[in-house]
């Protein structure tokens, strides 16, 4: 039988963020105390940052930037929206944002799964390295800007120039693109990329959707080696 | 009788001379800028154009080899709880693994861990030899964020936020496929053979506001553990290290136009960024004017060659200097004892610069195992810690000369200027005036 393991309530009214934080990285895979709430964030920045264990933390409120910044291992749930750069060089773990998230979310990120439930604004998924990202509203512009790897989900629409630049990260969009960016082409949605789609889908606890209803974007890898004849491009 | 009209001797252009036609050439014929590594080639005012006074009647020396004169030098002391403490105040910079082979990066750890200083290292995340061999390790974070990860973050000794270098303020890096090995690839997440671009700005933050709340989270994921750097390009250096400051730098790394590079189009590294020497007085009065001299360490970088350009550094207010080319060379780059090679692609001993195309015959700035190989890396270590102890020898020698019993104590006083322009830049007087260019009410 599971234990009902310690819950950890933190108010950062009273508590200096520097202590939540050295707290939380004191818990390691052993830790008993699993279960973290966070009261009264309030805005503030570098929230629940460079956490390394399976921890699962309820912030209660809306936060600042760079929220779950560089997270392994951590189930970090953000009862509010983030500012800029949530869940940024992720490694492992699952960030969900129950509101709307600011610029670049999930940026540079290498792993793990970050879940918007909301919109998220311009630059999501901007230079990912292979994390995961659903996004169940809508994407601003320059999105997936330079993305290596992983997998961007948007349930909405996308804004401007999605994945520019873009390497080998996977997009699927269900709503309207305003344009792609450089080098980002419409590709085929073949069996392994609805099996992909439909495993994110339930893991980001969306259902009644069809992987069916979307469109899979790549690149075309034109640009991956430098020729001037391509410099009309960007 | 003939009237003999005599030839006047063939005259070639200063305005088109021998390079400058051939580069129209070779842009003719290619249809592409010229890529290249180094630092500016061009002639710059620099510490070459100032000299120490030494002691006189008013100042007396200090005897050498026999009194004291210290070296050492802490950095990070404004927040962090683990300043780094160093014996000399001569750093290596930033070159990633990528740029540089496996063995030519352990070769820098091995000698400045010898020396007793530390390395940094590069666009590209750091190596297992790397971290194994330096005793004190920077670690970079970069726009491209290649490697990235916590644990090499807390691995670190430090961590230097970069903003820009002196080669190519405002610009990115390419490192093109040749050099992209299987380990390079995955270390940077990204497939074997294509030709990588490094961004030229952040993915997640722009302007000073935003820096100050980077840092405050590389802070809390480290638990205000390491001193943070943050590194400029030189071009607007008073503004850019005021706003360093407010950000919430541990130190300022300064790199002017002469620093290197690994890769970058020859337009860059030429025409943008402001000269060494012209960098250092206005980021000290920075510094002064937020009252964090010597709280605020301001480390120097880009065409430092000798203990007396390190020297020099110090005495106008740098509380250290760093070493990137002179580094290279001191293991084995450009060796004349390559020089059949070197012909063979085209150049000479002294002025290969086609580093991105990874055929380095000296086994420094390729990814080729074969070429790679002719590095020793214990052997090179060591060369490096010679040419360290000698530059530290060096300062020494001139601090003591002016009647220092600290590298540190080293003034502006203590140097005049052989040019006007060097007297401008370095605000010290030209050599037997009491002038200084564009200073008020000089002495």
């Amino acid at each position: 039988m599971v234990e009902h393991f310690k819950m950890r309530t933190v108010d950062l009214a009273a508590t200096p963020l520097r202590d939540l934080n050295a707290d939380l990285h004191r818990q390691g895979d052993g830790s008993n105390e699993t279960r973290w709430e966070v009261l009264n964030p309030r805005g503030a920045h570098a929230v629940a940052v460079g956490v390394d264990a399976p921890l699962a933390i309820d912030v209660r409120g809306s936060v600042g930037y760079y929220c779950a910044g560089m997270n392994k291992k951590a189930a970090i749930t953000v009862h509010g929206s983030a500012g800029p750069g949530v869940a940024e060089n992720m490694m492992s773990g699952t960030v969900v944002v129950k509101g709307d998230a600011s610029q670049y979310a999930g940026a540079t990120g290498r792993g793990g799964l970050l879940v918007v439930e909301g919109n998220a604004s311009s630059r999501c998924g901007i230079s990912m390295k292979g994390i995961d990202i659903v996004v169940k509203g809508s994407i601003g512009h320059m999105s997936a800007f330079m993305a290596q790897s992983g997998t961007l989900v948007v349930l909405g629409d996308a804004g401007d120039a999605l994945g520019d630049s873009i390497y080998e990260a996977r997009l699927f969009v269900r709503g309207k693109v305003k344009s792609l960016g450089a080098d980002c082409i419409e590709k085929e949605m073949r069996d392994e990329h609805h099996a992909l789609l439909a495993g994110l889908l339930d893991k980001a606890g969306v259902s009644g959707v069809a992987t069916t209803e979307f469109t899979r974007y790549g690149s075309a890898r034109k640009l991956y080696t430098f020729n001037i004849d391509n410099a009309d491009a960007y | 009788m003939t009237y003999h009209n005599p030839p006047t001797t063939p005259r070639k252009s200063w305005t088109f001379d021998d390079y400058t036609l051939s580069e129209i050439r070779r842009a003719a014929a290619t249809g592409i800028y010229d890529i290249r590594g180094g630092g500016a080639k061009r002639r710059v005012p620099h510490f070459d154009d100032l000299l120490f006074l030494g002691a006189s009647v008013s100042r007396y020396p200090l005897e050498g080899y026999r009194e004291k004169c210290s070296t050492s030098v802490t950095l990070g002391t404004r927040f962090a709880k683990k300043p780094i403490e160093l014996k000399i105040p001569i750093t290596i910079a930033g070159m990633s693994f990528g740029a540089l082979s496996a063995q030519a990066k352990e070769a820098l750890g091995r000698g400045a861990s010898i020396a007793g200083t530390s390395t940094t290292t590069g666009d590209g995340g750091m190596t297992p030899e790397e971290r194994g061999q330096s005793k004190t390790l920077v670690y970079q974070y970069l726009p491209s964020r290649y490697g990235m990860n916590p644990d090499d973050l807390r691995k670190a000794d430090a961590i230097e936020v970069v903003i820009g270098q002196g080669a190519k303020p405002g610009g990115g890096g390419m490192l093109l496929g040749q050099k992209i090995s299987d380990r390079v690839a995955e270390m940077r997440n990204l497939p074997k053979g294509i030709d990588q671009r490094s961004a030229c700005r952040h993915p997640d933050w722009t302007g000073p506001d935003d820096l100050e709340i980077k840092i405050l989270e590389l802070r809390e994921i480290t638990d205000w553990e390491k001193p943070i750097y943050v590194k400029i390009g030189a071009t607007r250096p008073y503004y850019d290290v005021a706003l360093a400051v407010k950000a919430g730098a541990d130190v300022v790394v300064i790199d002017g136009m002469q620093g290197g590079t690994a890769a970058t189009q020859e337009v860059f590294i030429e025409h943008v960024g402001i000269p060494t020497l012209a960098c250092i007085r206005p980021a000290v009065q920075a510094l002064q004017d937020l009252g964090m001299h010597r709280k605020v360490q301001l480390i120097v970088s880009g065409g430092i060659r000798t203990g007396a350009d390190a020297a020099k550094a110090l005495a106008l207010g740098a509380d250290a200097v760093s070493i990137g080319i002179a580094a290279l060379v001191a293991l084995g780059d450009n060796d004349p004892r390559h020089e059949a090679e070197y012909n063979a692609l085209g150049t000479t001993a002294g002025s290969y610069d086609d580093w991105h195309e990874g055929r380095d015959q000296a086994g420094i700035s390729t990814q080729d195992p074969e070429l790679s190989q002719r590095l020793d890396p214990v052997l090179a270590g060591r060369r490096l810690a010679n040419y360290l102890k000698v530059m530290t020898l060096e300062i020494q020698t001139v601090a003591r000369a002016a009647g220092h019993n600290n590298v540190h104590n080293l003034e502006p006083e203590d140097l005049c200027a052989l040019t006007l322009e060097a007297a401008a830049m370095a605000r010290v007087p030209l050599a037997g005036t009491s002038w200084i260019p564009g200073v008020q009410g000089s002495l």
